[in-house]
């Protein structure tokens, strides 16, 4: 712990920090979008239909607003 | 494939929706009862237990913890075995969490009235009653995460992602804000202090919002919108990506609430610079949720259900993209301290939380009890009641904060402040108050047509219990699958994942300012309070003197000029908790006990204020404190104090716990005496002369010194 308490306290500018971070962010946020591109759009389509499988609510049918 | 046979249990749901419906109304009533005692300040009638101070915490947690938690969580019990396709595991864990969860409400509601409190907002449970939710807490988390490992369906669908990182998020963030040492059963001392404190209180306070405010909502949405339109989500791609963005940059932003105060600059950007970019996740999740309804506009016409979703998601459009822009600096320098948060944050507890609760509970009640609604006229009616409410409580206030914050600035051609009494510019937005307690009426008569109706709703039909579906066992993972695809399909991988995204944030953040030494320069007049200024001290926690009066003044000229030397980090080294405070109803006391600046008062019109402020100022709103003159300060806990103080870095000298009472009686009778020559009679160990001796010493360290 202390190697890490001295190597922080000799950082000249923290000021580095924010863009640090956006860095970690922005390579984080370019992967994410990558593999979602990535994922087969029947998946996607599969995925996205999950709440409405009537097996859930079996008087769903009947439902108000229908 | 041979297809399994199961049960779902509707009993939790339904408790946690009358939860939801019955700790509403409370929590309204006691904002209504807020608004009124603003305009009225002795509404309360002296009565120490009904003083806006005490129990504003009492409306923030009803909101917050009562209202919006046992919403949230009537719709994990819910959607999250439909979606996994699998019972909730333990109907004990769940009755354990559900009970539980009332009972810590039940305790708040018993304590902060009474002056038990730990003076952060939001997080204000003594230490008892926070073990306990960190108990639930994880009663809940287990029963959540053996059924997502139990489920029979693979990939796990996006709603219970955000159900995930709210129970990772909270469990981190109310473990390292609450961090405290107890010196008696119902009082501790936070381990941080001063500008740390607040730099973690605020790291938790605003991912409160985040993560108890925001992401479970989400994961209603992204449920009971498809539920209600009847059509899937209008992009489930976007749905990851928002998720994973959300998540990630929502922990930085905490230090947004710190702008201009003594945080380290550096601090201070990175909260703004994630602020701005949320507003991207943030919009990308209400166009989701919006876009859903693309060609099913004419539904929402007709369906109360669906107008509440519209309205929530879009107040939650309006207060994401409001937020963003109030973590600017200059916009900051004028919202912060003034109605402008309040409105703000009631644009998206009346807009996003409730709606949603309402639109979700107008749906699922009908649902349970195997009905109709009961009134669909009736729920137009809520609808638009509490639409108009919202607006009619918020834009006042969004007024009331431009214009007091432009009258605090606002100089002479010669020089001076041009409003230097501050009650100037609060009888200057009374009016306002009064009409947010007309949009709060409104508000409020809303709910009880929202309660009317689903109690009707329930009471013509009956209760469905159980539901059967069937589903086959869980696939074995195929051999080739990317990287987030089995990712899905591992729910404690992803957990981990997500944990790693918020804590990446919140260490980066937070490690430093404990590290780095010259962000908190010392300033070497600053002393350790004597026992009787922490007594003192331990009384304005108490009272929720905080929640009015800041004590933090910003490096702008019209407040240096008002409330003397800017506060400088240095100053707050020894305070157990820090209480800059978020809002100035009143003014601010950083330097109340410097003799030689304008505002300052002495002891006898401390001790006459506190008993009748308006006999002292007529046109003040604070309440009268007049118990402070016969409560008397618990002298056999005092040398506990003083040595919990130490342990926390207070450099109190070994031994001084043994003449601290000695002290604190020297200091008294001085006090005392006077007050006496004022025409004051106290008598012994009373809190006021505790309070007053904190008050003189507020700020004086570092004016002494010059």
């Amino acid at each position: 712990m202390k190697i890490v308490i001295n190597q922080l306290e000799q950082i000249a500018g923290v000021e580095i920090y924010p863009i640090i971070s956006l860095l970690i962010f922005f390579s984080f946020f370019l992967l994410v979008t990558f593999m979602v591109f990535k994922t087969d759009k029947n998946e996607i389509e599969e995925f996205s239909r999950m709440p409405l499988d009537k097996n859930n609510d079996l008087h769903d049918e009947k439902s108000h607003h229908n | 494939m041979e297809l399994q046979k199961f049960t779902y249990d509707n009993k939790l749901t339904n408790y946690f929706i009358w939860a939801t419906v019955g700790w509403g109304l409370v929590g309204m009533l006691v904002g209504l009862t807020l608004a009124l005692e603003l305009i009225f300040p002795n509404l309360s009638g002296e009565i120490s237990w009904l003083v806006f101070s005490r129990i504003r915490p009492v409306h923030t947690n009803a909101a917050i913890f009562a209202f919006v938690g046992n919403g949230f969580f009537a719709a994990i019990y819910y959607s999250m075995p439909r979606l996994l396709k699998t019972p909730m595991y333990s109907k004990a864990l769940g009755n354990i969490h559900f009970w539980g969860w009332q009972l810590i409400i039940v305790l708040a509601a018993l304590t902060y009235p009474f002056g038990f409190t730990q003076s952060k907002e939001y997080a204000e449970l003594i230490w008892p009653i926070d073990v306990l939710v960190v108990v639930i807490w994880v009663v809940f988390g287990l029963n959540m995460f053996i059924t997502i490992i139990n489920r029979r369906v693979k990939h796990i669908y996006v709603a219970i992602w955000f159900y995930i990182a709210t129970w990772v998020t909270i469990a981190v963030l109310y473990i390292v804000n609450n961090l405290a040492l107890p010196v008696t059963l119902t009082l501790s001392y936070p381990i941080y202090a001063g500008i740390q404190d607040a730099l973690v209180q605020w790291w938790y306070g605003h991912n409160a919002v985040a993560f108890f405010l925001t992401t479970p909502i989400l994961g209603m949405m992204y449920y009971f919108i498809p539920k209600a339109a009847n059509r899937p989500i209008y992009s489930y791609k976007l749905s990851i990506i928002h998720f994973w963005a959300l998540i990630f940059l929502y922990i930085w932003a905490g230090p947004h609430h710190l702008l201009y105060s003594a945080l380290p600059d550096w601090a201070q950007a990175l909260g703004v610079v994630f602020s701005v970019m949320l507003i991207a996740p943030s919009w990308g999740g209400m166009i989701n949720g919006l876009l859903t309804l693309r060609g099913a506009w004419d539904k929402v016409r007709e369906d109360p259900v669906l107008k509440m979703f519209v309205v929530g998601v879009t107040a939650y459009g309006m207060a994401t993209f409001e937020g963003p822009m109030l973590s600017l600096k200059t916009v900051n320098a004028l919202s912060h301290f003034t109605d402008w948060t309040i409105a703000h944050v009631h644009i998206g507890t009346l807009g996003w939380n409730s709606m949603m609760n309402f639109g979700m509970i107008y749906w699922l009640v009908p649902k349970l009890f195997k009905t109709k609604l009961y009134s669909a006229k009736l729920a137009n009616a809520h609808f638009w009641i509490a639409t108009l409410g919202m607006l009619f409580f918020s834009i006042p206030l969004y007024f009331a904060g431009f214009t007091q914050a432009l009258m605090w600035k606002e100089f002479t051609a010669e020089g001076f402040l041009a409003y230097p009494n501050f009650l100037e510019t609060v009888t200057q937005i009374l009016p306002m108050y009064y009409l947010r307690a007309f949009g709060g009426t409104l508000y409020v008569i809303g709910a009880v047509l929202f309660i009317y109706n689903v109690w009707k709703t329930a009471a013509q039909g009956s209760f469905v219990r159980y539901e059967n579906d069937e589903a086959a066992a869980k696939a074995p993972a195929k051999p080739k699958e990317s990287f987030h695809r089995r990712l899905e399909g591992r729910p404690l991988q992803f957990t981990v994942f997500a944990l790693v995204a918020i804590l990446i944030g919140g260490l980066v953040e937070i490690i430093p300012m404990y590290l780095v030494k010259s962000n908190i320069p010392t300033i070497a007049a600053v002393k350790p309070y004597t026992p009787l200024e922490l007594e003192g001290r331990d009384v304005y926690i108490a009272e929720g003197c905080y929640l009015c009066h800041s004590q933090m003044i910003r490096p702008f000229r019209n407040e240096t000029e008002r409330y003397g030397e800017y506060t400088k980090a240095g100053e707050t080294v020894y305070d157990h908790p820090f209480l800059f405070g978020s809002k100035r109803t009143g003014p601010d006391l950083a330097r109340a006990g410097v003799k030689s600046l304008p505002n300052y008062k002495p002891d006898s019109w401390h001790f006459n204020h506190m008993i009748n402020p308006q006999k002292v100022s007529p046109e003040s709103i604070m309440p009268a404190y007049p118990w402070l003159a016969d409560n008397e300060i618990d002298l056999s806990v005092t040398p506990d104090k003083i040595k919990a103080m130490r342990t926390l870095g207070v450099p109190y000298a070994e031994g001084f716990e043994d003449i601290a009472v000695d002290d604190l009686k020297a200091q008294y009778a001085e006090i005392a005496k006077g007050l006496r020559s004022s025409g004051i009679e106290v008598g012994d160990n009373k809190e006021i002369v505790a309070l007053i001796a904190y008050l003189q010493r507020l700020g004086t360290d570092v004016y002494n010194n010059k």
